[in-house]
């Protein structure tokens, strides 16, 4: 098989999922938020293409889908970079110098709360309490948990990913 | 499906293999051994689930399938001590396990019978304080079971609540037991618990909903997430019985998404008791019929509140609306709704199978039983504990937490999260109850307890929360919407060494207005950290205002960098380091910093080996 028809694959494959997700909410009682949560999981984000899909198959205008899909900040918009770094601002994390770890990675990637970088390698966000309080502070690169970090680590953790 | 003698025969069955994790010994001839590892997010995140496929491994390797199991439990507690790893029935707890100290412990333990005392001797005074003034109700299975296997909670008296309530009581037996409990509410009101079901099971309607929340929204607590991960049949259990007590047959628990542990064992616990016909239609062979589904949060912190919670789960925005109506009378879809928190519903099924007057027992006049409390911050056993209520902030901070690292005083607590207050050190022998943290000026709110030391600047912290709920505010309300922006703003000059005393005034003020006109408790309590701040650290805020000055040498505006020459041993390392060229100095002799090209970004500090850069 040739690569074009391998992406075809692909792209088919993800349309029968989103039709899935959709025809599986769709009938239910405040169905609206599950199926955001699976169409995120499975684009990474919710590209406005979605939005339009959503509508029409479950009949729910758009202004409404976007007023939810706005209102929830786990609900991302925009596309995540390769690995996501979360940085946990939770009280315990904050007292132990979660804002300056922050600062310094935002310094370090030239980045913004919520963006990423351009190279699409990394995007960052602020997160509450990840229930590592005991490690604190925490951020968490994709699945992956770095506690007990000091400002001195940060750059040698971002290096760990290539 | 299974009948109620099956389930009583698979407890019987089960318990008996599980009895050597209550401190029985195995008899000598079947050396029979429950490796128990800690697999709450805290131990995950420092690699538990590595420890477990390793001791698997090492454990077939050396034939001990047949009599060493490995079991993954909830959170234990100590979480500053993770991973732990626990070897039952010798009772040995093995501390800052790490995944090559494996085959030791595989070995000399497990092969050999010679405890590897390297790993549990170190913290064991460290391990007897923290549990010492424990007393476990809502935790009574975390770390004791495998949140994965029904027939482990069963064993443990699961579900026999359930099969009493339905077999024996009436629903009004139900709630009056409840009600004489004393239970209230742990998600923060502490609304009694009975009193809130007979509101519901009084008014007809056809349909009727039990939501537990496990929206935990407090930023630095995680009772119910370890609740939820360690033992959820706990927390279905007690829906089902409260389901029967107001007459529902369908309930939802809304549980952040964050949280993916907890819902994937939320879901494998859910199926399992459907398998064994403990939800779903004719439970036990009672006549009632009840189902769990899950709802996912999605980060907004204003869904904790309950009206919010419910337009959320009806696939809304989360916005809360005017009571009443309360949702007893119409909540989810217009119809009769009760809300619980998960901890609230972790202590149902004890109350129910040991009486009311046991639970009425313990506690103080006006808060019954227990509380569980995510410690952290600046003490030296951050993680969960539960402790009667009425145990002092003392015993918590000194004899459970072990106190606060590096010789450092303590300063002040914090309780109730962005809704709370801080509880300063001359209050610190207050015992902990509803009634006697809100005359404090802070509240109980979910359980979580942010120790923090002269290092921390009140201000700032004040200013945290603000920015928390400045953020989280859902607009609706102007007060809410509007006010808190206000109340940061000036925070936030404050911090910038910008501030005037008549600033405080006018805090204060915002502070009334937002606190009796907003629409729900979000902005009510929204104020609360900046009044308690202000009450018992003013003299914090006239040090920014009037001298410029950050006590505890945090707010960036307000501190300067320094190198102090006693320590400075002149390695250079600042100066190699300083992106900005603002260190200079010969080798071998003391530096300083140019606090015109100084920009505060900390660097220098981190790097010093010598404790040379300072911050005044
Ligand atoms: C802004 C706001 C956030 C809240 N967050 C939570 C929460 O995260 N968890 C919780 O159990 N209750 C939370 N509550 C309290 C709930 O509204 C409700 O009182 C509680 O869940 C009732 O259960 P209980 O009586 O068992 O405590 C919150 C309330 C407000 C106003
Ligand atoms: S506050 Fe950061 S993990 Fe809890």
């Amino acid at each position: 098989m040739n690569s074009n028809g391998c992406a075809r694959d692909m792209i088919d494959e993800e349309n029968a999922r989103f039709e899935g997700i959709t025809s599986r909410h769709k009938d239910s009682k405040g169905g609206l938020i599950p199926i955001l949560h699976e169409v995120q999981e499975l684009y990474g984000y919710l590209p406005d293409s979605a939005f339009v899909r959503i509508s029409k198959t479950c009949n729910i205008p758009l202004s409404e889908i976007y007023g939810v899909a706005t209102f929830y900040s786990f609900f991302s918009l925009k596309p995540k970079g390769k690995y996501e770094i979360s940085v946990c601002m939770g009280t315990a994390c904050y007292v132990k110098g979660a804002g300056r770890i922050l600062d310094r990675i935002r310094e370090e990637l030239d980045i913004d709360v919520g963006d990423c970088t351009e190279d699409g390698k990394f995007s960052l966000s602020a997160c509450r309490c990840l229930g590592a309080c005991g490690l604190a502070p925490v951020i968490k690169v994709n699945e992956q948990v770095h506690g007990r970090l000091a400002l001195a680590d940060v750059s040698e953790v971002l290096n760990q990913y290539e | 499906m299974k009948t109620n003698a099956q389930i009583e025969e698979i407890r019987r069955d089960t318990f008996s293999e599980l009895i050597i994790r209550k401190g029985r010994k195995a008899d000598a001839e079947t050396p029979v051994k429950h490796v128990m590892v800690c697999a709450g997010t805290g131990c995950t995140s420092s690699n538990s689930e590595e420890i477990i496929s390793r001791l698997r491994v090492q454990i077939e390797k050396h034939g001990l399938g047949e009599t060493v199991k490995v079991v993954q439990t909830g959170c234990l507690g100590l979480c500053a001590k993770g991973p732990i790893v626990i070897v039952h029935p010798d009772d040995c707890m093995y501390t800052m396990v790490t995944p090559e100290d494996v085959s030791e412990i595989v070995e000399s333990h497990l092969v050999g019978g010679t405890p590897v005392t390297r790993l549990s001797e170190g913290d064991s005074q460290v391990v007897k304080d923290f549990f010492n003034k424990q007393m476990r109700v809502a935790l009574r299975n975390c770390g004791l079971i495998d949140p994965e296997n029904i027939d482990e909670y069963i064993a443990f008296d699961g579900y026999k609540a359930l099969a009493a309530v339905l077999s024996e009581m009436s629903p009004s037996d139900v709630i009056q037991t409840v009600k004489t409990s004393g239970l209230r509410g742990r998600g923060g009101a502490g609304f009694s618990t009975g009193t809130k079901w007979e509101f519901a099971s009084k008014n007809e309607a056809e349909r009727k909903y039990v939501c537990c929340n496990a929206d935990e929204g407090d930023p630095g607590a995680f009772m119910d997430r370890s609740i939820l991960e360690g033992d959820p049949h706990s927390v279905i259990e007690a829906m089902a019985i409260a389901g029967y007590a107001i007459g529902s047959n369908q309930g939802y628990i809304y549980v952040r998404a964050e949280y993916p542990i907890a819902v994937h064992r939320l879901k494998i616990a859910i199926s399992q008791a459907r398998n064994y016909g403990l939800l779903g239609r004719n439970i036990l062979d009672s006549g009632f019929d009840f189902d769990v589904d899950i709802r996912l949060g999605a980060g907004a912190f204003v869904c904790g509140e309950e009206t919010a919670l419910m337009a959320s789960i009806e696939g809304k925005r989360g916005e809360p609306r005017v009571r009443p109506p309360f949702p007893a009378e119409k909540g989810l879809w217009q119809e009769p709704t009760i809300l619980n928190n998960v901890e609230t519903l972790a202590n149902v099924a004890p109350i129910l199978l040991n009486g009311a007057e046991w639970f009425a027992d313990l506690g103080t006049l006006k808060s019954k039983g227990t509380k569980v409390f995510a410690i952290g911050g600046k003490i030296a056993n951050t993680g969960l504990v539960e402790i009667p209520m009425g145990t002092t902030l003392r015993e918590i901070v000194y004899e459970i937490g072990g106190g606060i690292p590096g010789g450092k005083a303590f300063k002040a607590a914090q309780t109730g999260g962005p809704s709370g207050g801080c509880i300063p050190a001359k209050h610190i022998d207050a015992p902990i109850d509803y009634e006697s943290l809100i005359e404090l000026g802070s509240m109980m709110g979910s359980g979580g307890l942010i120790v923090m030391d002269e290092d921390t600047c009140m201000v700032d912290i004040a200013k945290f929360f603000l920015e928390f709920t400045v953020d989280e505010s859902c607009g609706k309300c102007t007060p809410c919407r509007v006010g808190t922006r206000m109340m940061y703003d000036i925070l936030d000059k404050i911090t910038q060494g910008n501030g005037t005393e008549k600033d405080l005034d006018e805090l204060e003020r915002y502070a009334r207005v937002i606190t009796k006109t907003s629409l729900c408790a979000l902005g009510q309590t929204a104020p609360n950290p900046v009044l308690s701040t202000l009450k018992y650290f003013r003299e914090e805020y006239i040090a920014h205002i009037k001298e410029k000055r950050c006590p505890a040498g945090v707010c960036k505006q307000l501190i300067v960098y320094a190198i102090d020459p006693e320590k400075c041993t002149g390695c250079g390392l600042c100066k190699k380091n300083c992106a900005f060229g603002a260190i200079s100095g010969e080798k071998k002799a003391p530096h300083a910093i140019d606090p015109e090209k100084c920009v505060k970004c900390g660097m220098c500090l981190t790097k010093c080996k010598f404790g040379a850069v300072t911050t005044k």
